[in-house]
């Protein structure tokens, strides 16, 4: 089951709502729904690791072509936040 | 060439009242001074305590006086302060009967630059509308979970803290990429426009906030230019405006998918609240257990259903039936031979009584007596059955005792002596 922290937050978060409409549509097996069970309570850790460990990533698109007005050239660089006074 | 009263046969005279009515009615059909701007100098400004408001309109070469209601006074988003300035005003021009005075009527009034602006603002909007660059059915939702948002705002002013600030607070799993222009002056409108289109080229950026922060209409007229407005409707990626404004809406809002009163209400418009989903992802957590407990539960009654049938079809209930069955069978038969015991028991017991009335012995003990002939034992009933000598043994209740026949009587008068029955 590695592959569920290779998921998204929102992949996690979707797969997760479904599969709680899933099991609780009720018809399974039991070992189907063991095993759905144990998926979703591993997709909601997941989840709430992402939630908790999160740290906003902030970047800065800076122009390459600053002498061209139509460059399209663009690149990201690093983002210093502007302190104001 | 004096027009003479008496050189008219039929003169027509009018009343000042009719002819000012006539005049009144005049200018009031008259589309152009039913709806004009005028623009001038205000003076002999004046407020009424009814609260309305009287001036006079001026240029270098004419006046005109004017009156606004104390109606119209809510709805202007600018009052002279006075005398003294250039105004642009809107209203009608009617007549004051009882002065007979021509006077406008005001009921907008803008600063003189504003007003033009104004003018421009709304003839653009109206352009842009025709053209259907604010349809509805051009706006896009922006994903629920966005990942990449882009945020074109000055990368000095307010807007962007307060938008970083919402989505550290909100939402931080998202990834947020600048693209910083000016927001204010001549400037401003193309590197708006070119900051826009950079983010395109950025890659899966799934929604643009369009920010900054407050200001006054001038501050923020670059979010009325037409080449804003037009990259924020043709921008491939949502764009969400939040322009701080108090009342109007501006040109790129009327574009943008979205429009939020403030930055900070443009950040919380893309982004989910973490509390919210944190507050979720416990009830996702519950609904599984309760789901998986419930399913559990399902089979543990179908178990136990199961399990009492087999209890009915098992090899011990099997024995213990038929153990139960001997159990019955002997009973019944232990009933069967008791009651035929009884039945016989009570025959026997008929048989005694029936026995004991035919006991002889009985008989004899209340009076009578056996006669038999002494030798030969044969007992005497009757009395041919006898002759004279013939020795006879009499049994009594007690005993036996022999006597001797000394005469017969006639047979069937005397039975004194027969041994019948009694």
């Amino acid at each position: 089951m590695n592959e569920i922290d290779n998921l998204s937050f929102e992949e996690a978060f979707t797969e997760l709502e479904e599969l709680v409409q899933q099991l609780e549509a009720g018809d399974l097996t039991l070992d189907q729904a063991m095993a759905l069970f144990e998926r979703g309570m591993a997709l909601a850790t997941q989840c709430n690791v992402q939630l908790d460990a999160s740290e906003l990533r902030v970047q800065q698109l800076m122009s390459t072509s600053e002498e061209h007005p139509s460059g399209e050239d663009y690149e990201l660089g690093p983002f210093e936040e502007y302190l104001p006074d | 060439m004096q027009p003479s009263l008496f050189a008219d046969p039929t003169p027509r005279v009018y009343s000042i009242s009719a002819i000012t009515t006539y005049i009144k009615r005049k200018l009031e059909v008259d589309l152009t001074l039913q709806n004009l701007w005028l623009e001038g100098e205000t003076s002999n400004w004046r407020q009424a305590p009814s609260g309305h408001v009287y001036f006079t309109l001026k240029d270098p070469d004419a006046s005109i006086r004017c009156v606004m209601w104390r109606s119209s006074l809510p709805r202007l988003s600018y009052l002279p302060a006075g005398d003294g300035e250039a105004v642009l005003a809107h209203g009608h021009i009617s007549v004051y009967e009882p002065s007979g005075q021509y006077q406008f009527y005001v009921d907008d009034l803008e600063p003189v630059g504003l007003g033009a602006l104004h003018v421009q603002f709304e003839q653009l909007k109206a352009r842009l509308t025709q053209e259907g660059l604010f349809d509805e059915a051009r706006k896009r939702t922006p994903p629920p979970f966005p990942r990449r948002i882009g945020l074109v705002t000055s990368p000095a002013g307010a807007a962007l803290r307060d938008v970083l600030n919402v989505l550290r607070r909100r939402y931080p799993l998202v990834e947020v990429i600048l693209s910083p222009t000016q927001v204010q002056g001549e400037d401003a409108p193309p590197q708006i426009v070119r900051a826009l289109q950079a983010l395109s080229t950025v890659g899966d950026v799934d929604v643009i906030i369009l920010a900054r922060g407050g200001g006054s209409l001038e501050d923020l007229w670059a979010f009325n230019d037409e080449r804003v407005a037009r990259a924020v409707a043709t921008s491939p990626i949502p764009v969400v405006c939040g322009v701080g404004h108090e009342t109007d809406f501006t040109m790129a809002d009327f574009a943008a998918d979205l429009r939020a009163p403030t930055p900070s209400a443009a950040a919380e418009l893309v982004t989910p609240d973490r509390d919210e989903l944190a507050r979720r992802l416990r009830l996702f957590g519950a609904q599984l257990r309760a789901a998986v407990g419930e399913s559990i539960a399902r089979r543990q009654r179908l178990l136990a259903g199961e399990m009492r049938a087999l209890r009915r079809l098992s090899p011990q209930t099997w024995i213990e039936q038929r153990r139960q069955r001997v159990d019955d069978l002997s009973r019944g038969a232990q009933a069967t031979i008791a009651h035929r015991l009884a039945l016989k028991r009570e025959r026997l017991s008929g048989l005694g009584l029936r026995l004991t009335t035919l006991n002889p012995n009985a008989t004899l003990a209340r009076g009578y007596a056996i006669v038999s002939h002494s030798d030969g034992g044969q007992v005497v009933s009757r009395v041919a059955q006898v002759s004279p000598g013939d020795l006879l043994s009499v049994q009594v209740s007690d005993g036996v005792f022999r006597t001797a026949v000394q005469d017969k009587g006639e047979s069937a008068t005397n039975n004194q002596t027969g041994g019948n029955r009694p």
